[in-house]
């Protein structure tokens, strides 16, 4: 399944970015054309994101902890983490202090930053942190705080977005405003 | 006063200062509070609301709802309930969540609630003439009728005239009912060929545009937050009380009442405002709507010499007989899509097992001679995980949550049941001398139990659950009965109406029998509960008390 920029728009619609933050991410659509899929355009956006590195490192933590059927998850997290920062600064100090973590502690196992290690390795440190197992915590330990800032902010994104919906069988998901028509529809 | 002292100490510029003496004092900018003010203002008096809790900004509901959805989250923060304000002690039989059951700010528990607007049967205004236990309500049904009619309008409720078990009513309701879900669709036939008749549901919830907000876009969180105002809820009705000419202060809870000369009138209510300030707000007439615990509690509070028990408290009942509703519910899996969670709310009820809830069906549902009280089914539009709460909270990520998703959602179905409670005189709202909130004062001790009777309807509901999803050809993997039930939020009784002074403590026009200037729109007047959803009546009997209030002034 491509995820594309519209869908990170019905996403920032569960986020609570439905004023200034969408309008960033439209405006950038608008000059980039239409919502055709977005992981053809990432280089590109890589220089107009509100900071260099964390919508980077979300990228490469989605990478991880999205399905593997699921496509174009770099514009998809882009899109949707410049909304949500731009809606709320408050959260993207919340999300530069877990990834300052994951920095720290790619470095110091790895000798390398995080965005540069390959996915497994990612993966493997975010186990060996042990944040598979934590609960989310936004004043926790490292791995609560990137549970809470990290993980599960990208898997609130995918799984209150229709596309996420559909990849578990429904379309409008909790979280999601999609209208009273689908709870009365059976499988199709 | 300066003009930034002016505002308690909050910062944000509001004048939280007494007023000089007004008609009205309201407590509580609740639903009844909220209608009742809206009504009064309305017809030309000056009222004064005071709440104890904070205006929310309506621009934060999707961050709510997502604190609802996120597993960081209780259900106390959504609203932000808790601390040093809201400290309560629960020493009876049961442990009672009060900080989960209630919401303190404008608009009170109908921000966090579900929605759902019955009438109360004919029945349940004579619970002790028709079954012996419980008391009457001092008037009946019809008395309450075109009350509740109005409170439908204001409502707007979404609804159809298709329950034959409904008592009867004048007019359709404001806005057409929500279509039966997918999963009503499946239970359908199970249920007709059981001979359990279903029916729809009336929501507080706009299934068109309505009184200025919009229809619902199916979040799938009514409960506790409706990000779109689609659901009413009691901060819709303070704003029109508004724009009638109420003035309502937030943050300002009430510490007592005080009496003057004359020990049958309330003078002034005390309120505090966080900078620790006490203001006194005089005023003709006080209504009390502060829900069925904080009502009790703030009349209690309220003792003095010259009411040494507690103000209005000559019979020695309030906090007495605190009344819940108890949930029954059972739920399993189907072989097959049920397509639930899509919304937050039901479309299909069966009212059949309220006024006879031990008849039988000639056709599966066995009958029982028990004694038992009213039963209200619920068909469940929720069944199972949402899928999104499954993903924050698990070990797994990637293709392997993706798997655990796709096994664990998708074939659920559950059915409800709210059950009458019998008023219990022992079950009641006291004051916890051990333990102070914030401005010092005792914090409400809920004492909670229940009796045979409950329990046996909380079974018997259970054996109507299990054979409806027998038939349906469920897998039952979960049964919530007698022995594990909880309350569904509903708090009752606690300053019950009557028409004898010494068995009840307000009278049949919501005013308390000791203080002639004092009234209470709240369920904790109604004699005995019922099974349904309060929220309707409680609207019902705050325009009934604002009628009664006019009168006097």
């Amino acid at each position: 399944m491509e995820l594309t920029r519209r869908d990170a728009l019905a996403a920032l619609a569960s986020a609570g970015v439905v004023g200034g933050g969408s309008a960033a991410v439209l405006a950038r659509e608008r000059r980039d054309g239409t919502d055709r899929p977005t992981g053809d355009r990432d280089r590109d956006r890589n220089r107009e994101t509100p900071d260099g590195t964390l919508p980077d490192a979300l990228v490469a933590t989605a990478e991880v902890v999205y399905p593997s059927e699921v496509s174009g998850v770099s514009g998809f997290v882009r899109a949707y983490s410049l909304g949500r920062f731009e809606a709320r600064p408050d959260y993207r100090e919340g999300v530069r202090d877990a990834v300052d973590e994951l920095e720290e502690h790619a470095r110091a196992w790895y000798g390398e930053g995080y965005t540069a290690l390959d996915r497994g390795s990612r993966e493997e440190l975010l186990r060996s942190m042990g944040v598979h197992s934590a609960e989310e915590d936004p004043v926790g330990t490292a791995a609560e705080r990137v549970r809470f800032y990290v993980v599960n902010e990208l898997l609130f994104a995918l799984y209150t977005s229709p596309a996420g919906g559909r990849l578990v069988g429904i379309e409008n998901p909790q979280g999601h405003p999609g209208g009273t028509g689908s709870y009365r529809r059976g499988p199709r | 006063m300066t003009a930034p002292d002016r505002d308690g100490g909050v910062g944000d510029g509001r004048d939280r200062t007494a007023d000089g003496r007004v008609d009205v004092c309201v407590v509580g900018a609740g639903p009844a509070g909220a209608l009742v003010a809206r009504a009064l203002a309305g017809a030309g008096y000056d009222v004064v609301v005071l709440e104890a809790g904070p205006r929310f900004d309506p621009t934060d509901r999707v961050e709510r709802m997502e604190r609802s959805i996120r597993p960081y989250y209780g259900p106390p923060d959504v609203w932000e309930m808790g601390g040093p304000r809201d400290a309560f002690s629960a020493t009876g039989e049961l442990h009672y969540p009060l900080n989960a059951a209630r919401v303190k700010g404008v608009g009170g528990s109908s921000l966090h609630w579900q929605g759902m607007v019955m009438r109360l049967h004919e029945s349940d205004f004579e619970r002790r003439t028709r079954s012996g236990y419980g008391a009457d309500w001092p008037f009946d049904y019809e008395t309450l009728r075109p009350y509740y009619a109005r409170a439908e309008r204001r409502l707007g409720v979404s609804g159809a005239s298709d329950n034959p078990f409904a008592p009867p009513r004048e007019e359709p309701h404001p806005l057409p009912a929500f279509p039966p879900s997918y999963s009503d669709s499946l239970f359908a036939p199970a249920c007709e060929r059981l001979g359990v008749t279903t029916h729809s549901v009336p929501n507080a919830r706009n299934s068109e545009a309505f009184d200025g907000r919009a229809a619902c876009v199916g979040y799938g969180t009514c409960k506790p937050v409706c990000p779109s105002g689609a659901k009413w809820s009691a901060d819709h009705e303070i704003r029109a009380a508004e724009t009638e000419g109420a003035r309502v202060v937030d943050r300002a809870p009430v510490q007592r009442l005080l009496t003057g000369e004359r020990p049958d009138r309330v003078t002034a209510a005390v309120y505090a405002t966080p900078d620790g300030v006490e203001h006194r707000q005089a005023a003709r007439q006080f209504v009390l709507a502060a829900g069925g615990v904080e009502t009790p509690r703030l009349l209690l509070l309220s003792r003095s010499p010259d009411h040494p028990d507690g103000l209005a408290n000559a019979s020695g009942l309030v906090g007495r007989y605190f009344t819940e509703h108890l949930f029954a519910g059972a739920g399993g899996r189907l072989d097959e899509p049920t397509r639930q969670n899509h919304v937050g709310f039901n479309t299909t009820e069966s009212h059949q097992f309220y006024d006879d809830p031990g008849a039988g069906t000639e056709r599966g549902i066995p009958a029982s001679d028990a004694d038992l009280a009213p039963i209200k089914l619920e068909f469940l539009n929720y069944a199972g995980p949402s899928p999104v709460e499954m993903a924050l909270s698990g070990e797994d990520w990637g293709d392997a949550l993706l798997s655990r998703l796709r096994a664990g959602y998708g074939t659920h179905v559950a059915m409800g049941a709210l059950v009458e409670a019998t008023p219990r005189r022992e079950n009641r709202v006291a004051l916890d001398p051990s333990r102070t909130d914030d401005h010092g004062n005792p914090v409400p001790d809920v004492r909670w139990s229940l009796d045979a009777r409950t329990r046996r309807t909380l079974a018997r509901a259970n054996e109507i659950q299990h054979a409806i999803l027998a038939e349906l050809g469920a897998d039952v993997e979960w049964t919530v009965g007698p022995r594990d039930t909880g309350p569904a939020y509903h708090h009752m009784g606690t300053t019950r109406m009557g028409s004898d002074p010494a068995e009840s403590v307000v009278d049949a026009g919501l005013r308390t029998h000791d203080v002639g200037n004092l009234s209470v729109a709240s369920s904790s007047v109604f004699p005995t509960g019922g099974a349904m959803n309060p929220t309707l009546t409680i609207a019902a009997l705050a325009l009934k008390c604002a009628d009664h209030v006019a009168e006097s002034l």
